[in-house]
């Protein structure tokens, strides 16, 4: 049991070392700053792609959403439009809800079996604000960090990175000085959502029961990758033009190493790398997945519209003719009405003679 | 009730924890009382699926084909391509563990492997270790394991201990839906002859006679004759019902369960009285027809083939009988199927009008295309438009609590047309807690085909859920019926209450609205439909519905 995170744990381990040490090899400044990086970029733009060609691939042979609201019936009943949605934009907005809000997540309860056999279900939102706190300090961090590959510095990353550092912290005494480049929220959020996302698996016994190793290799190596990150900003404080000069030499496909980049910079693209090329192969592709799961992106009205099953085949049913002809004296005893009367001679019937029964039209 | 069937008492006691063994290292104990008896091979070889054979899930040899293995992995494959959900379900589980707790079955077992997510992970680990390079590479440590026999009867308990309810996915932050690895799965047991008895069964029944039952349609016949002989003692009225008729308005296909088995039959008698109204009064000729004798589809929990073939009978029969539409009766996966299959894999019904009430007028617009109209959505039309005359004090004795139905609510949304209706039929009308009922509600723990008499421990514990509620509401508003829209429900609900709320009696919707319905020439009703005599009914008051909404209702919303 241990093995599911001691193993990704002893993984992440090794990769850092990987990267303290082997960037300190001449030459091999160049790997891990440039041919690294771009290889993990391009196994993840591939990957994530087909990823997503193979899933869309795949048919979708029946709409089946999760109806969570009142469906749209008779004209004096309320629709509920984003739980039940009838309307593609109304399907544009609870997958909004989902991927920008997580609702599903919001609904969550939790189960508790009282004294005296009472079962309760409370709303339990720690999952909830610990995934929004994750998710979106991943973002406010990807999109800080889009200064270093972008010139110039596009207003919105500098918006951005000014409400971040809104909340400035700044503690000086003369041995210890915290916070003079100005505190980002966000990464020391990414870093407790990360660590609350693992403790949760640690300590949530049912969590724990389900956790694999591909669970907590993701979790430790965003927990790598915030650290380091803050680690190069607050403490060995990295040589930021020199980094930029990196980043922009990757952009602008004429990648150079230059000085005074230093190690725990290389163990942070590194570890970035990995995450990037392990994206594809994993259930981190929950990102590309969500717009793709057929429960969620797909509208309500399945009795008004006609979905297509583009595999539908024809399949053997068991005919009226076919029921009539095992029945049919049984039938004309109770009196219920047959398409043939059965013969007077033993009722051996011809297979064949099926003729289709005159339908009449009433008004 | 089996004997064995441990006690509520000791039912309730009920561990949540994981064991501290590794999941993949506990083998599956398939325990008496857990499970439902193995397909009966000629049920199985009627309706033409494969590897019919005699055998026993007790026995350590399933006699199961000599290529099972690829069997099951080539199924696995050509599922994965038709099937984007399959696939995506497959992929992308973070396993956050949301759902864990919100599946009944788990609720009422504490069997770790019946929360969703690790019923889902049975088959993912063998998807892993089959379809994906990082399963192959990492194995266990990364949750991949090859198929072996243990995770076959593994699959086939933990498949069989899923009612494909759905309240999972309501839960899950990417919709993932346990069902629909259900449904998958028990396609792929089916590939093996792996089904059980109470589906297999009724899957060849319907496929002869039209119904789960195998009621023949002379039995049939005689079996609604009899509800009228009843209905003609209780209410003075001699009725007169259609079926099998040519040319009728509207083609009516309800479960034959309702035809069978009590309390259902007081629905089925309520739907004779609703329509023999509908006659009398507005000239409006609904048939019965025989040969679409079932409108469950047990077919729906063997595989998208069979539950295909068996659905084909009620567009078949509409066409030949030249009925305009298609009107369902109260069933839970009937409604799943008829809502988000039927148009899809029997359609286009372009032979079928679109829907509209001749007697309201009203467009059922919502079934333009596929034609099919939901008994609810008819009847809360009626009342709303004024066109039933109702006396809801007849049903004063009852304080009625309404069980969501499954399939009609995460695989419909159809919360409000019975609430509706529910409210204009009797007085005393008391909702149970907000998270167990409308698409947070549970299962009665005996869906999907898992309504057999020998899995009766695993009914009651998953039934725990719902029954704890209906419990809190008896307690709290002396609450005495549970009405429901679902023959499963009406089957499976009886036995639960009596196990866990005994006070407590099962009634279908139209059960209610056949005792409130005033039928013309009728005596004065002194019982209910169920011979029971209505008490202090002395004071009968005139009610009339009108158009405005927001009359007196007696609720509860808690």
């Amino acid at each position: 049991m241990n093995l599911r995170y001691i193993i990704p744990l002893i993984a992440v381990i090794v990769l850092f070392l990987i990267a303290l040490v082997g960037a300190q090899v001449p030459g091999f400044q160049y790997v891990f700053g440039v041919v690294i990086p771009y290889l993990a970029l391009i196994t993840f733009v591939l990957g994530f792609a087909a990823r997503v060609i193979g899933w869309s691939r795949s048919a979708v042979p029946f709409k089946i959403p999760t109806t969570a609201g009142q469906q749209k019936s008779l004209p004096w009943i309320e629709n509920s439009k984003f739980d039940c949605p009838v309307k593609p934009w109304q399907v544009v907005v609870r997958m909004a809800l989902e991927i920008l809000t997580f609702r599903s997540l919001f609904r969550n309860t939790r189960m508790k079996l009282k004294e005296g056999g009472r079962i309760s279900y409370q709303l339990e939102l720690f999952l909830w604000v610990g995934a929004l706190a994750f998710h979106y300090a991943f973002l406010v961090v990807l999109i800080r960090h889009l200064r270093f590959f972008i010139e110039p510095v596009p207003f919105v990353v500098q918006l951005v990175e000014n409400v971040d550092s809104f909340f400035r912290m700044e503690i000086i005494y003369p041995v210890f000085k915290f916070g003079l480049p100005g505190v980002f929220v966000s990464g020391f959020l990414l870093l407790a959502a990360v660590s609350f996302l693992f403790l949760r698996r640690i300590f949530v016994r049912q969590v724990k029961y389900i956790s694999i190793a591909s669970d907590y290799f993701p979790l430790f190596l965003i927990f790598g990758i915030a650290l380091s990150g803050i680690f190069m900003r607050y403490v060995t404080k990295v040589d930021v033009t020199a980094v930029k000069e990196l980043t922009m030499g990757l952009v602008t496909f004429q990648p150079t190493i230059p000085a005074g980049v230093n190690a725990v910079f290389f163990v942070h693209i590194f570890f970035v790398s990995v995450l990037l090329a392990y994206f594809p192969f994993s259930k981190l592709m929950h990102l590309g997945g969500i717009f793709l799961s057929p429960t969620r992106n797909m509208t309500t009205d399945t009795r008004a519209r006609r979905h297509v099953n583009p595999w539908n085949y024809p399949v053997p049913v068991h005919t009226y003719d076919e029921y009539e002809d095992e029945f049919r004296e049984k039938m004309v005893e109770v009196g219920l009405p047959v398409e043939k009367m059965p013969e007077p001679a033993p009722a051996q019937e011809p297979a064949s003679d099926s003729e289709p029964a005159q339908e009449e039209e009433k008004e | 009730m089996a004997d064995e069937t441990p006690k509520p008492e000791e039912l309730i006691q009920i561990d949540h924890a994981p064991p501290k063994t590794d999941w993949m290292e506990v083998p599956v104990n398939i325990r008496k009382g857990m499970y439902c008896y193995a397909a009966n091979p000629k049920s199985v070889e009627y309706v033409g699926l494969p590897h019919a054979r005699e055998w026993n899930p007790l026995d350590d040899d399933w006699k199961l084909p000599e290529n099972w293995q690829e069997i099951l992995h080539e199924g696995f494959k050509e599922r994965l391509e038709k099937f984007r959900s399959f696939k995506v379900f497959m992929d992308i589980c973070v396993r956050c563990g949301a759902c864990a707790d919100k599946c009944h079955y788990f609720i009422g077992t504490g069997d770790p492997k019946n929360m969703p997510v690790l019923r889902a992970e049975l088959l993912r680990s063998v998807y892993r270790n089959d379809f994906t390079r990082m399963g192959k590479i990492l194995g266990k440590v990364n949750g991949a394991r090859p198929l072996t026999v243990d995770v076959l009867k593994e699959w086939w308990y933990y498949l069989f201990q899923c009612s494909e309810c759905r309240r999972c996915s309501v839960f899950c932050p990417y919709g993932i839906d346990t069902a629909e690895i259900t449904i998958m799965g028990r396609e792929l047991l089916n590939l093996l002859g792996l089904n059980i008895d109470w589906i297999a069964t009724p899957v060849a029944n319907c496929y002869r006679t039209g119904n789960h039952l195998g009621i023949q349609p002379h039995a049939f016949k005689d079996m609604l004759d009899f509800f009228v002989e009843d209905i003609e003692e209780i209410t003075g009225v001699q009725l007169d019902y259609t079926i099998n008729k040519k040319g009728a308005d509207i083609l009516f296909i309800t479960p034959s369960g309702d035809v069978f088995a009590d309390p259902g039959t007081y629905t089925a008698m309520g739907y004779l009285m609703l329509f023999h109204y509908l006659k009398e009064k507005y000239g409006l000729e609904v048939t019965w027809s025989t040969y679409g004798s079932e409108g469950g589809n047990f077919g729906f929990f063997t595989s998208h083939e069979t539950m295909k073939r068996l659905n084909a009978k009620m567009y078949a029969e509409a066409k030949r009988l030249g009925v305009k539409w298609i009107l369902g009766g109260e069933c839970g996966h009937m409604w799943r199927v008829i809502n988000q299959y039927m148009d899809t894999m029997n359609g286009p019904a372009d032979f079928l009008e679109e829907p509209v009430s001749p007697i309201t007028g009203t467009k059922f617009e919502n079934a333009r295309s596929n034609k099919m109209v939901h008994i609810a959505e008819f009847t809360s039309d009626l009342i709303k438009h004024g066109k039933l005359e109702l006396d809801p004090s007849r049903n004063d004795h009852l304080k009625v609590t309404f069980h969501d139905s499954c399939n009609p609510s995460r695989g419909m949304g159809l919360f409000e047309e019975p609430r509706y209706v529910l409210k204009h039929v009797c007085n005393h009308f008391y909702e149970m807690p907000a998270n167990t009922i409308r698409e947070n509600t549970f299962c009665c723990g005996s869906g999907a085909g898992l309504n057999a008499g020998e899995d009766m421990e695993l009914r009651m514990a998953g039934g725990l859920p719902r029954a704890n509620a209906v419990k809190y509401v008896h307690e709290k508003f002396g609450v005495n019926m549970l009405a429901c829209i679902c023959a499963i429900d009406r089957a499976a609900l009886p036995p639960l209450m009596e196990y866990w709320v005994p006070e407590v009696d099962v009634t279908g919707l139209h059960e209610l609205v056949a005792n409130a319905l005033i039928v013309p020439g009728e005596n004065e009703r002194a019982t209910d439909l169920r011979g029971e005599d209505i008490p202090g009914r002395e004071v009968v008051e005139e009610v009339e519905e009108g158009e405005s909404e927001g009359e007196s209702e007696e609720q509860a919303d808690e």
